[in-house]
Parts: C-alpha cells; sequence; structure tokens
C-alpha cells in the first residue's frame, strides 16, 4: 500500500489533499466534515484585522460555465474574506486543531500592507496552536480595490517586504499564496522567495466575468444590475495552474522551493499531474463545492492505487519527477515525426476528424474510401498536429504514431532521423548556433 | 385482465373509461426541456451526418440539434420544416430505428442513439404550438396547379407551390384533409386530433385551397384537371385493399385493417367502438401492427398476428413488432391463410398452413393450425386504384415517374405512396410532394420565359 503521508514545508498531514482557503473552509461546521470525510489539511478561509468583520454581497455570488449534461467546468465568485468576527474563528480553529492533531490546519491571512497590522495578528493566530500561515495576495476582487489580496501579489517588492514581515514576526511556516493576473508567475513567486517565504501556493482565481446577461445586458453574476470581474477556478483553469506551477519549479532561482498546487484539480489524476510538476501537496476548492467532501475518498484510493500500479512507496518517490520534461519550445526536437492513426475498429464514423482537419487543419483525413464513408489518415497530408485526436470522441480511436528512425516520413519524402535537432541549430533559425 | 375482456363477441365497452384514456393517450410522453438539452448534447454534430443521409427527407438533424442545444428550439424547427414540412408528424410516426437513428454513430458507438424522433418533436411542436410561421406565400406568378390527395404528398407539394406564388388547389375524397396522417396512423401516435392541427398550422401560408368530398372519377377526370390547370400532382396514395382471395372474406368479422383504423382515429369516444374477443389479424407491414395493438388496447382478450414469412421480412419494424408483443399481442411468423371458418354467416376462426422458403420460394409445407377468431382483420397491402388515370404509364401497378416526379404526361407530377419505388413512408411521401413542387416551378418558369 503506498504511503499518501505528507509533510509541506515541515507541516505534517496524512495525505496531501487538502481544502483551499474559500467557503468550504470558513467554520469549524464545515472543516469538522472535511476532516471526518478524510481531508488531509485545511487553508482556513481568509481572516482580516479584528475589528468589524468585512461584509459580502446578498446574492449571487457565482457564475458557472458548463460543459455537456451541465457539468460545471468553471466557477467564478466574488466572496471576499471571512464576514466573521476574528475572535469566533480563533477560537474555532483552536478547538479543531485540538480535535484533529494529525491534520494541517493552516490560518490563510490578510490584513493591510502595514507591519503594524501582521505584528498584531501574528500572534494570535500562532496562539491557536495553527500549523502555519497563508499570505493572501490573491484574492483579485473587493480586496484588491482596498490595497489588499491581488494588489499586494501584483507587486513583487510587497510581496517580498510583508512575507519579510511575517517571517519576522512568528515561528510559524508562510506559505505565499500567488495571484495568476500577472504576466510572468515567476517574478512574484521569486519575491516571496527573497522574502524567506516557507513555501508558495498556487494560483488564486482569475479575473473574469463568465457571461452576460442577454436580457438586462449585465455580467454575470449580476447583482441589481451591476456585476463586477470575480475570480474564476474550477477545470477549466488547470492548464493555466499547471504552467505556473511548472514555470516556478523549473526556474533556478528558487530550487527548492515548495509548491502547493492549486487550480481546477477534480480527481486523484489531477493531483497526480500537479504533484509531478513540482507540488508538494495541493489544493482544492471547487471540486468539493461542487460534488461534497466525500470526493477524497477516491482522490485517496485513486492516488494510491496509482502509486501502487507505478512502484511509488511514498510521494517524494515521483514529486516533480515531470519537471525536468517541461523545456523552452526551442529545445524540442524537431526530428521527432508522428502521425495520427485511426483504429477503424473503434470509428463510429462521427466524420469529426475530418472535417475538423479539413476546414481547419492539414486536409490530411480522407472521408470516403471506394465509394463508402471512410475516415483514414493521408500520411502524405499529416503533421502530426494532433487536433483530429482532439475532437474524437471515443477514448484511444485515434493514436500518434512516432516514426522509426529510418522510415520515410510521406509528407516530406524525406527519411526520419534517429538525432536530436532543435530549433537552436536549425537552417532557417536566423541566430542558429550550430 | 379485466373481465370485459373474457365477455364473448364482438362488443363495445370492454374497458373502463380511464383505461380507453390511457390506452390511447401519446405513444411517447414528449421531452421536456431538460430531457431536450441532456439528450441534444448527445449529439456529436457529425460531418456529412449519417443521421441526415438516412432522412428520405434529409433533414439536417446536426444543425436542429446544436440549435435546440443553445436554447434556440424555434430556429430548430425551422431547419426541420425547410426540408419537410410534416416534420411534426414524422416525429411521431417515422420508424426512426430504421432510418435517423438506425444511422446514429452513438447507436454504432453505444447502442443508444440520439432520440433524434423526439427532439424533432420538442422543436417542431413548440413551433406549432406558438404558431410560429417560418413561410409566406411567393409574389404572385399567375400559375394555378392541382393537386389530387390532401395526404402528405399533396400538402407538402401544395405547401412549397405556394411559396413560389402559385395558386393551388387541392382536391381529395374524404370529408376531411390528411390523408394517412387523418385516417391510416394509430390513434396513440397522433393524439389530441395532432394531424389536424398540423394541417391548419401548414395551411396558414396561403394561396392553398382544399375541396373535401371531391373524388377522381365521379367529381371530375384527369383530363379536367390538366386542362384547366398549368400542372397537377397527384399524391393519391393507395386507396385499394389487397384480398385474400379466400371463400367467406365477406363474411360478418372479416375487415379491411385499414377501414378500421380510419373508424377508430375518427371516433373520438374509444369505448363506443366493438372488438371481438379473440383476434386475428394478417399481414406484416405497419398497419398489421397498428391493428393488432390497437385491437388490444380496446380491450380484445387474444389477438393474434399472423404473417407468413418470417421476423425478418416483416414491413414492421423489429422495435414496432416489439412495441405490439409488450400489449400482449402475439406474433406468428410463418403461417399463411388458407381458410376462413364461419358459423351463419359469422367468422368463428382461421385455418393457416406453415409455410418455410425453399430455394428462395415461400411454400406451404401442408401442417395446419386453426385459430379461434370472431373478427379477422386483413392488412395484407393496399394497391393503387388505376383506372382514373389510364392515360399515364405504371410500373408493377404504381405510376411511374422520372427522378422530377414527372409522369408519362409531362403536366401532370406524382409522389407518396402511388408511384412506383414510393417506400409507403409519411416522411417519403412529404420528400416528394416538396421535391416535385420544385420540379413543377422548375418546368413552369421556364415556360414563362
Amino acid at each position: 500500500m503506498a504511503n499518501l503521508k505528507n509533510s509541506f514545508a515541515g507541516i505534517k498531514s496524512p495525505n496531501p489533499f487538502w481544502l483551499a482557503s474559500a467557503p468550504p473552509t470558513d467554520k469549524a461546521y464545515n472543516v469538522e466534515r472535511a476532516f471526518k470525510a478524510g481531508w488531509g489539511g485545511v487553508m482556513w478561509k481568509t481572516l482580516g484585522e479584528d475589528g468589524p468583520p468585512v461584509v459580502n454581497v446578498n446574492g449571487p455570488r457565482y457564475g458557472a460555465i458548463f460543459g455537456g449534461d451541465r457539468r460545471l467546468i468553471g466557477l467564478n465568485n466574488i466572496e471576499l474574506i471571512t464576514d466573521r468576527p476574528l475572535q469566533l474563528n480563533l477560537q474555532e480553529i483552536k478547538q479543531v486543531k485540538k480535535n484533529w492533531p494529525d491534520r494541517a490546519v493552516v490560518v490563510s491571512l490578510m490584513v493591510p500592507c502595514e507591519e503594524d497590522a501582521w505584528k498584531t495578528i501574528l500572534p494570535v493566530v500562532e496562539e491557536t496552536g495553527a500549523d502555519g500561515i497563508e499570505l493572501n495576495f490573491g484574492c483579485p476582487h473587493g480586496m484588491s480595490e482596498r490595497g489588499m489580496g491581488a494588489a499586494v501579489g501584483q507587486v513583487p517588492e510587497y510581496i517580498e517586504m510583508v512575507t519579510r514581515w511575517c517571517k519576522a514576526n512568528t515561528r510559524m511556516p508562510v506559505i505565499v499564496k500567488l495571484t495568476p493576473n500577472i504576466t510572468d508567475i515567476r517574478y512574484p513567486a521569486r519575491a516571496a522567495y527573497q522574502g524567506g517565504a516557507d513555501a508558495v501556493s498556487l494560483i488564486n482565481t482569475i479575473n473574469s466575468i463568465t457571461s452576460v446577461n442577454l436580457d438586462i445586458f449585465a455580467p454575470e453574476p449580476t447583482i441589481d444590475g451591476k456585476g463586477t470581474h470575480g475570480g474564476y477556478c474550477g477545470p477549466a483553469v488547470k492548464p493555466i495552474a499547471l504552467n505556473m506551477v511548472a514555470e516556478i519549479a523549473r526556474d533556478e532561482q528558487m530550487q527548492g522551493l515548495p509548491i502547493s498546487g492549486i487550480g481546477g484539480i477534480n480527481n486523484w489524476r489531477d493531483a497526480a499531474e500537479f504533484i509531478a510538476l513540482g507540488s508538494g501537496n495541493v489544493q482544492i476548492c471547487t471540486a468539493a463545492m461542487t460534488y461534497g467532501f466525500k470526493i477524497v475518498e477516491e482522490m485517496i484510493s485513486g492516488l494510491s492505487n496509482w502509486m501502487d500500479e507505478k512502484g511509488y512507496e511514498t510521494l517524494d518517490d515521483f514529486i516533480g519527477k515531470a519537471v525536468p520534461n517541461v523545456t523552452d519550445w526551442q529545445y524540442l526536437n524537431l526530428n521527432h515525426i508522428t502521425k495520427a492513426k485511426i483504429n477503424q475498429d473503434l470509428c463510429i464514423s462521427c466524420g469529426r476528424c475530418h472535417i475538423a482537419c479539413e476546414d481547419t487543419s492539414h486536409q490530411a483525413i480522407m472521408d470516403s474510401k471506394d465509394g463508402k464513408r471512410h475516415f483514414e489518415v493521408k500520411n502524405e497530408e499529416c503533421v502530426g498536429c494532433n487536433l483530429c485526436v482532439n475532437v474524437c470522441p471515443i477514448e484511444n480511436c485515434i493514436e500518434m504514431v512516432t516514426l522509426k528512425a529510418g522510415e520515410i516520413d510521406e509528407r516530406t519524402g524525406e527519411k526520419v532521423s534517429g538525432n536530436y535537432a532543435n530549433w537552436t541549430k536549425h537552417k532557417n533559425n536566423p541566430n542558429s548556433n550550430g | 385482465m379485466g373481465e370485459g375482456q373474457l365477455k364473448k363477441g364482438i362488443i363495445s365497452e370492454r374497458l373502463n373509461l380511464d383505461e380507453y384514456k390511457e390506452n390511447f393517450c401519446d405513444l411517447h410522453s414528449p421531452l421536456g426541456q431538460h430531457e431536450a438539452l441532456v439528450e441534444a448534447g448527445r449529439c456529436y454534430f457529425c460531418y456529412d451526418a449519417p443521421c441526415q443521409t438516412a432522412c428520405p427527407a434529409e433533414i439536417d438533424v446536426a444543425l436542429f440539434i446544436r440549435e435546440i442545444s443553445n436554447s434556440n428550439p424555434l430556429g430548430a424547427a425551422k431547419t426541420i420544416f425547410d426540408q419537410n414540412i410534416f416534420g411534426g408528424m414524422c416525429a411521431r410516426v417515422c420508424p426512426v430505428e430504421i432510418l435517423c437513428e438506425e444511422a446514429c454513430v452513438r447507436q454504432e458507438a453505444e447502442s443508444k442513439p440520439v432520440k433524434i424522433g423526439q427532439l424533432q418533436r420538442f422543436a417542431t411542436d413548440l413551433a406549432i404550438d406558438k404558431n410560429k410561421q417560418f413561410y409566406q406565400a411567393g409574389d404572385p406568378s399567375g400559375k394555378k396547379i392541382a393537386v389530387i390527395g390532401a395526404g402528405p404528398a399533396g400538402i407538402a407539394c401544395a405547401h412549397r407551390l405556394s411559396m413560389y406564388g402559385h395558386e393551388v388547389e387541392i382536391f381529395d375524397a374524404k370529408e376531411k384533409a390528411g390523408g394517412l396522417n387523418e385516417f391510416g396512423i394509430a390513434a396513440y401516435k397522433s393524439a389530441n386530433d395532432f394531424a389536424q392541427k398540423e394541417i391548419n398550422y401548414i395551411l396558414k401560408i396561403g394561396n392553398i385551397k382544399i375541396n373535401t368530398n371531391k373524388k377522381l372519377g365521379s367529381d371530375f377526370s384527369l383530363d379536367d384537371l390538366s386542362n384547366k390547370y398549368d400542372a397537377v400532382f397527384l399524391g393519391l396514395g393507395l386507396a385499394g385493399v389487397n384480398a385474400l382471395g379466400l371463400k367467406n372474406e365477406d363474411a360478418k368479422g372479416v375487415q379491411d385493417a385499414i377501414d378500421f383504423i380510419a373508424e377508430l382515429r375518427q371516433t373520438k369516444d374509444k369505448s363506443k367502438i366493438a372488438i371481438g374477443q379473440n383476434i386475428v389479424v394478417i399481414g406484416g407491414g405497419m398497419s398489421a401492427i397498428d391493428m393488432a395493438i390497437q385491437a388490444k388496447l380496446l380491450g380484445a382478450q387474444n389477438v393474434t398476428l399472423c404473417y407468413r414469412r418470417g421476423i425478418e421480412q416483416m414491413g414492421a419494424s423489429i422495435y414496432e413488432q416489439e412495441l405490439a408483443t409488450s400489449k400482449g399481442v402475439v406474433i406468428k411468423h410463418w403461417l399463411s391463410p388458407k381458410k376462413i371458418l364461419t358459423k351463419k354467416g359469422q367468422v368463428t376462426g382461421i385455418k393457416l398452413e406453415y409455410t418455410s422458403l425453399k430455394n428462395g420460394k415461400l411454400m406451404g409445407t401442408k401442417e395446419k393450425t386453426t385459430l379461434e377468431a370472431d373478427q379477422i382483420f386483413k392488412a395484407i397491402g393496399q394497391n393503387l386504384i388505376s383506372k382514373n388515370i389510364k392515360s399515364l404509364n405504371l410500373k408493377n401497378g404504381r405510376i411511374l415517374v422520372d427522378d422530377e416526379f414527372r409522369t408519362s404526361n409531362e403536366k401532370i407530377f406524382a409522389g407518396g405512396d402511388c408511384i412506383f419505388d414510393g417506400e409507403d413512408l409519411t416522411v417519403t411521401a412529404s420528400a416528394n410532394g416538396r421535391d416535385a413542387a420544385i420540379a413543377i416551378n422548375k418546368q413552369l418558369s421556364k415556360g414563362a420565359k
């Protein structure tokens, strides 16, 4: 049996599945239920400074986009940080941590960008026995208008400064949560690293308008005829998050910086992918908000069975295992040649591969043979783009076959070279150093 | 089983009123909004979609389903009506299991085709209920066209001709328009007087006049019409009924299924229809199935459908056969009627001989069986009554047309069941009418130059 025990920035948990700072972790009732369901840890929903709590809009707070069968694939929210009194949250954090000593309880924080504000809140959080803090530098709406959240996360100097304040004023590990609403994730991440962060977590939500109500001409979610950009999350953002995680994981300046992967993780496989790209653990929110806490059972058993199958005993055996294979385009092997191949036994003849290729790509799939409806790749036209694979409704019906060295590429008429050759040395590259 | 079913003789009111109501309501309840969206979401929007190729009217199925998916059901209805103005009835009566849905790639992928017929009904019902009119009569051409037969072929032809600006006059022998849609389809497939509702919707285009109770041969002749009008379209259907050729075929209790089905359709209160206790239906097509099922629904105790060939050769699809058996009809294959048994002029049973195929030829095996019956319904096909169209070339007893539905008289066109190679399907009739109208318009426009 694979061991899913997780140690992240010094914080221990029985598994790497943590709930992200969000409504599911807003109070003891939810967190207790989450721990009962089996979650390894929680990021308690962001606390602000003492005083009158923030107020939220009274609905709607979420917008969504859907895939087929109304499957939720993207969710956006305009909720702010916790709207409950600070003392109540602190009491509950203390009690929950006492009840669940083996689970990770990390507290998300967001206070104004003044050292005193941080100096005030850090000791009271520390007193709860929480395992660590997560600095919410990502919230893209509302709080950012008040100079917090993403307003800090978009300025690397502020990130470094606040991180430094926190490190100087608490014993707790400091995890810096990053906003994706920037041009290059490496700059804010490096700032956190410079400031002494114990880890970074990403991505926070993406600025978004989910849809426009065409009856009243207002963005969704609409509050009394108006809307604002909210934070976008859910399965649709996973590719963006994976890339940002990989960019940090392979950055030479941040080697060894633990990453908590967040963004559209919906099942064990998504989690494994984040871990393979260098995440020490993962945080989940939208999947739980869609299906409830029970999904963690599938995540635990799925990851565990996959690790057993692959022979990985602990998470460390594959954390970051895919990072060395993330590279720049210029280093991709231009001598690697693939051709699509349609499995005629599996093909149901929907013809989507043909029309996609014919209308929008390389005219490399025939639609008939001997006067009959038939879809087959024309190797002499196929550039191996993979579009047909992606539009095919049947799993594994079309596969990309790699030509072996010495085989003839029917498109170019040339023999496939067995040698690696990339753009840096290509004859068409004016800057070729080859 | 209700005790009414055990009563002897040919009697009405075998069931209670609620049972009649339930038995003759819609065969499939229409899809709701949610069901339609889920079902539409299953469509792959295939390239050169096989469902469209399989549709005799070549409806752009993938497009109309995508329109339903994207909250545009009226756009979907127009996509359907553009090809088949009888899209509403066809959604109810088409044997989709051997047409579009059989061709659906989901059938290949997981043996569960997209419910194309049901989705078509969803869109077309909405348009008809809202009386959303997509077409208007074209600018007057000054041409007048006569259509004989107010069935799907005739009305589809008239509708398209009206779109072109021609004036159309339809003549029908019956007291009501609709043809088989009104008189020949099982009641549970056209519940709530849908056939008339649909015709009223279609005729709103205007420029079409229907003359009922006007019979070719007695009220007018083909020559009268071809002299008076710029073109004539024949959507005659098959008004003749095939006979068994047995003794006692005129006995009390022996009846043509097609007449019984028509009577049933025209009778609002189904409890008033008398039906026997033991019923034998002879035939293997849709009328035989419709007859057998409805006999059962009227409360007959035993309904046996006898067909002289096997399952595969039956005109009715496997789906229809299973529908019949699920209602309690017993289907017996390889049985050929030999003798109608009577007592005092009333049918008491039928003697049949088992058959088999020998070298591709159907032969009697000499083994016989007898079935008790107080009613025998013949559903062994219809034929074209040709005595009033003698001037036209026929083939195998039906009207021969060219690929533009032109008969041997170039002013006269024909379509639907009455033509050679006709498919006996509402959808084919509708498509024929449409295409004949296109050809007529082409021909008349040429003449105008």
